[in-house]
């Protein structure tokens, strides 16, 4: 038996994740060449993320679930039902930006319609969200479950600490979903943790602890879909690590030169889960080149279809930043 | 039906009759289940409405931005915060988050919660029980600030804050609980939030005040009269936004104001007050506008010869009052 098999995927599942990794792959590649070219301000980057992202998401149920995601979630949310021109009207800043109409900067994500919650900068208030959606469940006697992610940097964050102990406490259907990439910005993981693995603080939250490969879609698929049903079950709440490497500098702003080396960067592209999981795919005898191919000109024909039509939209009218502070 | 009552018993009469009307709303914070909150502002609920009155961890950021994962749910959630003093590790969550998520979202989603706090000193609370922290919160659009004056307002702000659509904190003075008493009507009514209150016309000088500060106006009105001193005072209810029209309305009624705060004088909400005034009223004064408020320390000292120096007291207001009707 493979191990997609034992997760409880199927050929057509394998294909839709690498799709989706690749979406967001390609979205994001096309976000640095605009934002280079002088034609968005900003890019925060999903790269290397893909795997971790698509695998936790499908884990859940869409139309029930609640994501509460952070600024690297670009394969979550495209997976959540955000089109990429959903994605290219958000980084043009356009009326049509459905997280906000242009108002907040680009991977700020969020779809009432879509279940996936607001957020801001300040990193890590979205995780209290989370604890505040799902109480809000229990009780209503519903029996969704919220995964609420953020980087291994915001597991030092109090309200981190603060939502992980009121989950735990209240045996709520939260998922903490870490993405463990390394860096803080320019801050490498031994200066934000003395302990080994941030899903070691689980224990202290009485919750389950579990930390996996996030360059391996399926395992994260499997440990998050366990603890979707620790969660429905009315066992509580997960603490789910899933380690991978950021493939690109913190943002466009960003100049990492200063904080790493270049053969370390290249390094962990040689386990890039776009290039690994193509090849599983192709071991599995499910995909062949001319089929990436097709799959890569397919969706490079969407992103420039939408990177034109956003190009052209029209900017929210300058007086709309005087709505919505209250309800009208 | 009309009953008299204490403050603290109208804010929980408040809370009762909202749950009993809408089982969205629920209490969360700290002691406020078995032991009915540390002022017994919601005795008898937890007994009635069992787990809607959740005691949470000591965790205030948590408290409030649970209350927003749930407000944005679609709950009413009522949060407590057990003193103001100790609401500061939420401002994140209050300030980046409550006040900012129906504009950065385009109006997708929105906070309809209340946040309760007990603020204001005389209760021998000293420096960290003791503090009025809503100039903290008053340039922040997005949010609402109620501070009621009386036992019929809190039950009618404080209902009007559980339904209204957006993030409401709700500074309740601590020494109000069991200081004031009136009649508060058994049935349901809910004061508009945005809206201040001319609780006492006259003609001599205008007072405009809020929360406790309120109640030593009115006394030192009353005994001013015997000095044939008119006073007008205007109680502003909400803080945040403010009613620029009453406020304008009520400086030109005399042309002398006296702004009174319990907190401390320099960036207070008065200094709004008196910029609305600055900018509208100019050739309508009789005199500079005055502020009345406690000292530019960084919070109120223990003993109690030094709370009582710090305090705004009705004596103080009634002095106020004379200097600037001689003026």
């Amino acid at each position: 038996m493979h191990k997609y098999e034992r997760a409880g995927l199927q050929k057509d599942d394998l294909l839709y994740m690498y799709r989706t990794m690749l979406t967001a792959r390609k979205i994001d590649e096309r976000l640095w060449l605009l934002n280079r070219a002088g034609k968005i301000p900003f890019v925060i980057s999903c790269q290397g993320h893909e795997a971790m992202q698509v695998g936790a998401g499908m884990a859940l149920e869409r139309g029930k679930d609640y994501l509460l995601p952070y600024y690297r979630d670009l394969a979550m949310v495209v997976h959540f039902g955000m089109t990429i021109e959903d994605i290219m009207m958000s980084n043009f800043a356009k009326e049509q930006d459905i997280s906000s109409g242009g108002r907040q900067m680009p991977g700020h994500y969020g779809s009432k319609k879509l279940g996936i919650v607001t957020g801001s900068s300040p990193v890590t208030t979205q995780v209290v969200h989370a604890a505040g959606y799902a109480l809000a469940g229990k009780m209503e006697g519903k029996d969704f479950v919220c995964l609420t992610s953020f980087g291994e940097g915001s597991s030092n964050q109090g309200d981190f600490h603060e939502a992980a102990n009121f989950a735990g406490v209240h045996r709520l259907p939260v998922i903490f979903f870490c993405e463990n990439n390394h860096y803080a910005i320019s801050t490498p993981l031994d200066r934000q943790l003395s302990c080994v693995n941030v899903s070691d603080r689980a224990k202290g939250y009485g919750m389950h602890g579990e930390t996996i490969d996030g360059n391996d879609p399926i395992a994260v698929y499997a440990a998050v879909k366990a603890a979707v049903e620790r969660g429905r079950n009315g066992e509580g709440p997960s603490l789910i690590e899933a380690v991978s490497y950021r493939l690109t500098p913190h943002s466009s702003d960003d100049n990492e030169s200063t904080y790493r080396e270049a053969d370390e960067v290249t390094e962990a592209k040689g386990r890039d889960s776009i290039t690994t999981f193509a090849q599983y795919l192709k071991e599995l005898g499910f995909f062949t080149d001319e089929d990436e191919q097709a799959m890569h000109d397919e969706i490079q024909a969407a992103i420039d279809e939408a990177t034109d039509a956003a190009e052209a939209a029209k900017y929210a009218s300058p007086e709309s930043a005087l709505l919505h502070v209250y309800d009208q | 039906m009309m009953g008299t009552m204490n403050f603290l018993q109208a804010i929980n009469l408040a809370l009762k009759e909202e749950m009993h009307r809408d089982e969205k709303v629920f209490i969360l914070g700290e002691d406020v289940g078995r032991r009915g909150g540390v002022f017994l502002a919601t005795e008898g609920l937890y007994e009635e409405f069992g787990d809607r009155v959740l005691d949470t961890p000591l965790t205030e950021s948590a408290i409030a931005g649970v209350g927003i994962g749930a407000a944005m749910y679609g709950m009413r959630p009522v949060a407590e915060m057990q003193f103001a003093d100790f609401m500061l590790p939420a401002v994140n969550q209050i300030v980046s988050e409550a006040a900012k998520i129906r504009y950065r979202s385009n109006n997708d989603f929105h906070v309809p919660m209340t946040i309760r706090a007990p603020y204001g000193g005389g209760v021998h609370g000293a420096l960290y029980h003791s503090q009025s922290l809503e100039a903290m919160f008053n340039s922040i659009p997005g949010l609402k600030v109620v501070i009621p004056s009386s036992p019929y307002d809190a039950k009618g702000l404080l209902k009007a804050a559980i339904r209204d659509e957006d993030p409401v904190l709700f500074f309740e003075h601590k020494r109000a609980y069991r200081l004031l008493k009136g009649d508060v009507p058994e049935d349901d009514y809910v004061i508009p939030i945005g809206k201040a209150n001319v609780v006492r016309e006259g003609d001599d000088v205008t007072v405009i005040t809020y929360g406790l500060c309120t109640h030593f106006a009115q006394q030192a009105a009353t005994a001013l009269e015997k000095e044939d001193i008119s006073t007008h005072v205007l109680d502003l209810r909400t803080v945040y936004p403010m009613d620029r029209e009453a406020i304008v309305e009520a400086a030109k009624k005399t042309g002398k104001v006296l702004l009174v705060t319990d907190d401390n004088k320099e960036g207070s909400v008065l200094s709004e007050v008196a910029a609305i005034i600055a900018e509208e009223c100019l050739f309508d004064l009789d005199s500079p506008v005055q502020r009345l408020a406690a000292p530019d320390v960084p919070a109120m000292p223990y003993a109690s010869p030094l709370e009582k120096y710090y305090l705004v007291t009705k004596d103080k207001v009634e002095s106020a009052i004379r200097d600037l009707a001689q003026f």
